[in-house]
């Protein structure tokens, strides 16, 4: 490609590239295109070998000149995946397999064909959907930090450039002062996607306000949220978009450098960004004098190491200069003294990634969006016990009754939904009362959750609350960094107190003790993590006092997972004698009793009994019978 | 333990290409576990004759981090999605069967050297949950009566060998 270094070689470039992009998906010429999704959760069911095989076809049949292939970013779908969607007919395929490679070319490529047997069946209507935009899922999304994800090929600087990439950053550094800029960012109404919720222009503001030689932005990518998984699609989709909003960040408030902190967990992340990061080298759009302006950038990528702790900024930033990743205290702020003791602006990959939006189209196409206090989009990763598992994203305000039932298709099995769990280990769990709540920042915080980085976990009957606590406490103890007392010994007292409360050890007492414990360690802790160690304990225990009650009053578990106070138990009248939980028990604790079968006459065949106190709850039983005859209890 | 000399070398190279940037001791000793699997004190050694960072700074961030091993880890690095949306479906249970069929905790390795367990963070496949990945491949959707399969699987890729 050639130099980018002027707004008229940029803005030819944009025509050209527009052009191509278009005739691509509009199938000009008679050219038809074929894309894979190569985002993580595709790649990992094989998406990659989805592609080879397809180009071999292609191949074989001669069509290598008439039909083109390449992977593009998460299609956000999961759960349906691996996806492969053919232009210009927009024709969507789902959880497609190397042996249906075949049938895509034959006939649908080559016969012209839809391949029925490949589309999406909506559960409700049983209807075959073959356009993406008519699915349920996609149909109340709006799409700004996920533009271009699953259309352009995301290692493609000209398709980047094809689908709006780098207008904005145009419009801001060629026609508008940094001031300006901030202006437009304030005026947008965003707020930090990270979980903070803090107003990115005004932080900004401040740095802006700051003198000195040197400046930093930094791009939080270290994603630690478990189940959230939006700033990995983002990055890998289309990660152009993230670098063009660090860039705008960069020249509103004089930072001449950039830095995305990125977990080593995100492999295709990392290498997409760094292959970007090179690519916009080589011709000129990161250097010196970007667009013949005074405007200089450079962009570097810094690995996480498996630490939690290093999602909150200041612990980010002593772990991007080789430190332990332990949290500063604030003030000063990391827009006064941040890396390397210079003024530096800590986003989220996910606020980055709207920034060049709201250039390109101006603030009020943002503010439009949304409710009051929190504007434009967020994304969500719904999970857990979801029909429609995957990253949505969708305006501020939208309720949680829409997230779960029209976009995530609703519980699987036909259980019942018990909790959401929003903001991961610092959130808390909304309950069938709060389904039509609007979500935003505000709303969320006034129930006792929060939005943290828009993870969305789903919980149904089966699940235990106090279970889930004990595991979120446990993920707190192997992440507390230790710099602080209450959360380093707390939060591995409060982990104690719920496995005793698991266990059928805990008393009433044991309630109280935890609930002036987690007060403890908010007010002493240092950082975030420590502060809002105890949520998910004081969340569950608000939103579900009856299950902590049946723990320790009756030692029973309502939802039968804490092993210690549930069993498995054998239904005579269902049982058949076939022997085959005798057979699967890995302690041999099953044996026939004397009576014989009730459901029908069967010689030599007994009712089977478990042996309680050698059981070791391991489910093989349950998991094996074909009569449904085994339950929990 | 005595460090081969091509080991030396080859620390001291990664030491050397980093020795430009600013702060390079997370990419140093991300490049090192990369290559060599663990970092012991003995190559800490190296690192800081090399750097003229102090051996005691190295080791706190070593053992600050989980990505960083004192330790081999096994052949084959069993890692087990804990994230929350693979625990919601049942992927302590899938740990727990590993750890019965192996004989040994999340975080051990076996005494042969083939397998080491490990309780991971999100890997960001929720919608294949529970997962979990062995060297970087990622295994769907994973029952505890699964289990069995999958190891027998990298036996006999190993008796085979």
């Amino acid at each position: 490609m050639e130099q980018i270094k002027t707004v008229q070689s940029l803005d030819t470039h944009i025509a050209e590239c527009t052009k191509v992009l278009h005739a691509k998906l509009k199938g000009e010429g008679g050219k038809r295109a074929i894309v894979v999704c190569g985002g993580t959760g595709c790649i990992a069911n094989n998406s990659v070998d989805i592609q080879a095989e397809i180009e071999k076809e292609l191949k074989a049949h001669g069509l290598e000149d008439k039909v083109t292939v390449n992977h593009v970013g998460c299609f956000g779908f999961c759960s349906q995946g691996p996806f492969v969607k053919i232009f210009p007919e927009d024709t969507l395929y789902r959880a497609v397999k190397v042996s249906d490679v075949k049938q895509i070319i034959e006939k649908d490529i080559i016969g012209g064909e839809i391949c029925e047997n490949l589309l999406y069946v909506d559960p409700q209507t049983h209807e075959k959907v073959a356009k993406q935009d008519d699915i349920n899922f996609y149909k109340k999304q709006v799409r700004i930090a996920l533009h271009g994800c699953s259309l352009i090929n995301p290692d493609l600087l000209e398709e980047a450039l094809g689908y709006d990439g780098f207008k904005g950053l145009k419009r801001a550094i060629t026609q508008m002062t940094p001031q300006e800029v901030i202006d437009e960012v304030l005026a947008s109404g965003i707020r930090g996607r990270g979980g903070g919720g803090f107003p990115t222009g005004r932080k900004w503001q401040f740095a802006a306000n700051v003198q000195a030689d040197q400046k930093y932005v930094v791009c939080n990518g270290d994603e630690g949220d478990p189940g959230a998984f939006m700033d990995r699609s983002i990055l890998e989709g289309n990660p152009f978009e993230v670098i063009e909003g660090m860039m705008i960040a960069g020249y509103a408030f004089g930072a001449s450098e950039g830095y995305f902190y990125v977990r080593a967990e995100y492999p295709v992340a990392v290498s997409r960004l760094q292959r970007a990061i090179e690519d916009m080298e080589k011709v000129g759009l990161l250097g010196d004098h970007i667009l013949g302006t005074d405007f200089s950038f450079r962009a570097h990528i810094r690995l996480g190491a498996g630490a939690f702790v290093c999602g909150e900024e200041t612990a980010l930033l002593n772990s991007i200069e080789g430190q332990r990743g332990m949290p500063r205290p604030r003030p000063p702020f990391p827009a006064i003294k941040g890396l390397w003791g210079k003024p530096t602006c800590v986003n989220n990959v996910e606020t980055l990634s709207q920034i060049p939006f709201i250039l390109r189209e101006g603030a009020s196409a943002f503010n439009c969006i949304g409710t009051e206090g929190s504007k434009g989009t967020k994304v969500f990763a719904l999970g857990g016990k979801v029909n429609n598992v995957g990253l949505v994203e969708v305006p501020m305000g939208t309720t949680l009754r829409t997230l779960v039932y029209d976009i995530g298709g609703g519980i699987p099995g036909n259980k019942a939904f018990k909790a959401i769990q929003t903001g991961g280990p610092s959130g808390g769990c909304l309950t069938e009362k709060d389904l039509d709540t609007p979500i935003d920042y505000d709303t969320l915080v006034a129930r006792g959750s929060m939005m943290g980085s828009g993870g969305a976990i789903v919980m149904d009957e089966d699940n235990c609350m106090v279970d889930i606590a004990h595991f979120y406490m446990d993920f707190i103890v192997d992440e507390s960094c230790g710099k602080c007392s209450p959360c380093r010994i707390g939060t591995k007292r409060l982990f104690e107190m719920l496995t005793a409360i698991t266990e059928g050890k805990g008393t009433e007492k044991t309630l109280e003790d935890m609930k002036e414990l987690a007060t403890v360690i908010k007010n002493g802790s240092l950082c975030a993590l420590g502060q809002t160690a105890a949520n998910p304990i004081l969340s569950t225990m608000t939103n579900f006092p009856e299950e902590y009650e049946a723990h320790v009053k009756e030692k029973k578990c309502p939802a039968h997972v804490c092993k210690n106070l549930m069993q498995y138990q054998i239904l005579p009248e269902k049982c058949m004698g076939c022997t085959l939980c005798a057979r699967n028990c890995p302690v041999s604790c099953i044996a026939p009793t004397a009576d014989p079968v009730t459901v029908k006459p069967l010689p030599n065949k007994f009712v089977h009994a478990i042996d309680q106190s050698k059981c070791i709850k391991c489910g093989s039983c349950m998991a094996g019978c074909h009569f449904g005859a085994i339950i929990k209890k | 333990m005595a460090i081969k000399p091509e080991v030396v070398k080859g620390v001291n190279d990664i030491c050397d290409k980093y020795a430009n940037e600013p702060s390079p001791l997370m990419m140093i000793l991300s490049a090192i576990q990369k290559e060599y699997g663990y970092i012991p004190l003995e190559v800490q050694q190296i690192i800081s004759d090399r750097t003229g960072i102090p051996v005691a700074e190295i080791y706190g961030v070593v053992t600050f981090y989980s990505f960083f091993s004192l330790k081999p880890k096994g052949k084959y690095v069993i890692g087990i999605c804990l994230g929350t949306a693979c625990f919601v479906k049942n992927s302590q249970q899938v740990i727990d069967k590993f750890s019965t069929l192996l004989g040994i905790k999340a975080g051990e390795t076996t005494k042969d050297g083939l397998f080491t367990i490990e309780a991971i963070r999100c890997i960001g496949a929720c919608a294949l949950a529970p997962a979990m990945s062995i060297n970087g491949k990622v295994y769907p959707k994973v029952t505890p009566d699964q289990v069995g399969k999958i190891i027998d699987e990298y036996k006999k890729m190993e008796a085979e060998a």
